[in-house]
């Protein structure tokens, strides 16, 4: 970790932030489809974010090998190399460089027309350590014409913050998921999904602050530290379509409502086409909506200080609406006479998200304003993945 | 008997036939279209993980992103 700003300024916490996305990203690690154990591979892949003051890449590189006809064994490693100086960051603090690093180990078993699986993932950086541990069962039923799906992932984080070494809390999460896919026809399947979360500790930021009026100068404002819940409980229900066109070409959609005990409600609905061209180029493209309720203490500007027994101004917790466009290329090799190698594939994923918020007000853009009275604040960002995938 | 258990055991009658009855209606050797890899949920593997890690950090809404998670795109 490089240290981030002398110990007396307050510095934001990656915007990255949300830890218990662990929990979720490990649980969706175990879908293997049921009945077949996932093939060996290693699956290379380079992201990177860049957009709203933050640039954060790395790699990710994921073996998977098998023991015999039962058993599957896979392990990855994944980071994050963050450069923040996000809206959140330059408002109350300056510009910080972190690395977040993650290691995931799995194991899983086939037995008759089910997959059980268990895993463990630690991600690891200067003030912020998660564990998570993982189980789930898929199970086909009626000729492989349906997958049932159950996941289970409890995670353990300790949240620190830098510059204050005193400073330990924990935070406990719990994913609850299941999952039923249908194929319908031929050539056309249907999921559908539910996944409950619940939290438990210190859910919020230690870094990030929010405003209320200066009682001394109604001219201005004063920041103050965020106060979250103790607990957070989620719900997602999603349903999902997969359509094989007349022709080569397949058509997916998707739509996912959110609510929460925070008072927040999203709808996400998404699209995507992929075509081949020929038989080893495919290209596709995909859009996306995103939109949600604020969470009912958030707040851009309290009135007075510790207005409400809860307290943000995390923008993530506003009222906003997001929009991606995206494309990609792949190209597919098989019988690729490299030795030993059965398939290989490499992708270029390129996604341009566009985010705009309806009451998180930008205090960094430049000119005089009355507290309250700022631009509306919104951001860009470019996503590319480039992703080798060799089967073996 | 009374007009709901009737009813009722007709119903059951119904479905306990009904689930004997219940054979794989796309059989495998049609589903060809099914499995072509464009019909994949995390065609991409872990890139396809990623963009929901992405998603995650700036949206307040999590869970329920299904197959197209794969995780370690094991499908």
């Amino acid at each position: 970790m490089v240290p981030k700003a002398a110990p007396e300024v307050v510095v934001a916490v990656t915007d990255w932030g949300s830890r218990w996305l662990l929990l979720a990203m490990t649980l969706l690690a175990t879908t293997a489809s049921a009945a077949t154990l996932p093939v060996d591979k290693v699956d290379v892949l380079y992201h990177r974010y860049d957009g709203g003051g933050m640039v954060i890449d790395g790699p990710s590189v994921l073996v998977r090998k098998s023991a015999g006809p039962q058993l599957s064994f896979t392990g990855q490693y994944y980071v994050d190399s963050v450069s923040a100086a996000s809206v959140d960051v330059l408002a109350t603090a300056s510009k910080y460089t972190e690395e977040r690093t993650e290691y995931t180990a799995g194991v899983d078993y086939l037995y008759d027309k089910a997959i059980l699986s268990l895993g463990y993932t630690n991600s690891s950086e200067n003030d912020y350590e998660a564990n998570t541990l993982y189980l789930s069962v898929n199970q086909e039923f009626f000729g492989g014409l349906t997958t049932l799906k159950m996941g289970y992932a409890q995670g353990w984080d300790e949240v620190g913050m830098t510059g204050n070494d005193g400073f330990e809390e924990d935070a406990d999460r719990r994913n609850y998921q299941l999952g039923i896919s249908q194929v319908l026809t031929k050539n056309s399947l249907l999921g559908l999904d539910l996944e409950a979360v619940t939290d438990e500790g210190f859910l919020q930021n230690p870094y990030r602050q929010n405003r209320y009026l200066d009682p001394a100068d109604p001219g201005s404002f004063l920041y103050q530290p965020e106060r979250y819940p103790q607990t957070r409980t989620s719900l997602a229900v999603a349903g999902r379509a997969l359509y094989y066109l007349p022709y080569r070409a397949s058509l997916r959609g998707e739509y996912r409502f959110f609510n929460d005990s925070w008072g927040i409600q999203a709808h996400t609905v998404e699209m995507a086409y992929v075509h081949p061209l020929g038989p080893r180029w495919v290209v596709e493209g995909r859009v996306r909506y995103y939109t949600q309720d604020q969470a009912d203490f958030y707040s851009d500007l309290y009135t007075y200080e510790n207005a409400l027994t809860h307290l943000a101004r995390d923008k993530e917790l506003s009222r906003f609406s997001g929009t991606t466009l995206g494309a990609g290329v792949s190209y597919e090799w098989r019988q690729s006479g490299l030795p030993g190698v059965d398939r290989l594939q490499f992708s270029l994923l390129l996604d341009y998200l566009d985010f705009s918020y309806d009451n998180f007000r930008d205090v960094t853009a430049p000119g005089n304003y009355l507290p309250g009275e700022e631009p509306l604040y919104s951001f860009d960002a470019f996503v590319t993945r480039a992703s080798l995938i060799l089967e073996y | 008997m009374t007009k709901p258990l009737i009813i009722a055991s007709l119903l059951a009658l119904l479905v306990v036939s009904g689930c004997s009855a219940i054979e794989p209606w796309v059989k495998p050797y049609e589903r060809a279209n099914l499995a072509d890899p464009i019909m994949s949920p995390s065609r991409h593997g872990y890139a396809d993980a990623y963009m929901h890690h992405v998603y995650q950090a700036r949206e307040s809404a999590r869970g329920a992103e299904g197959g197209s998670g794969g995780g370690c795109g094991c499908n």
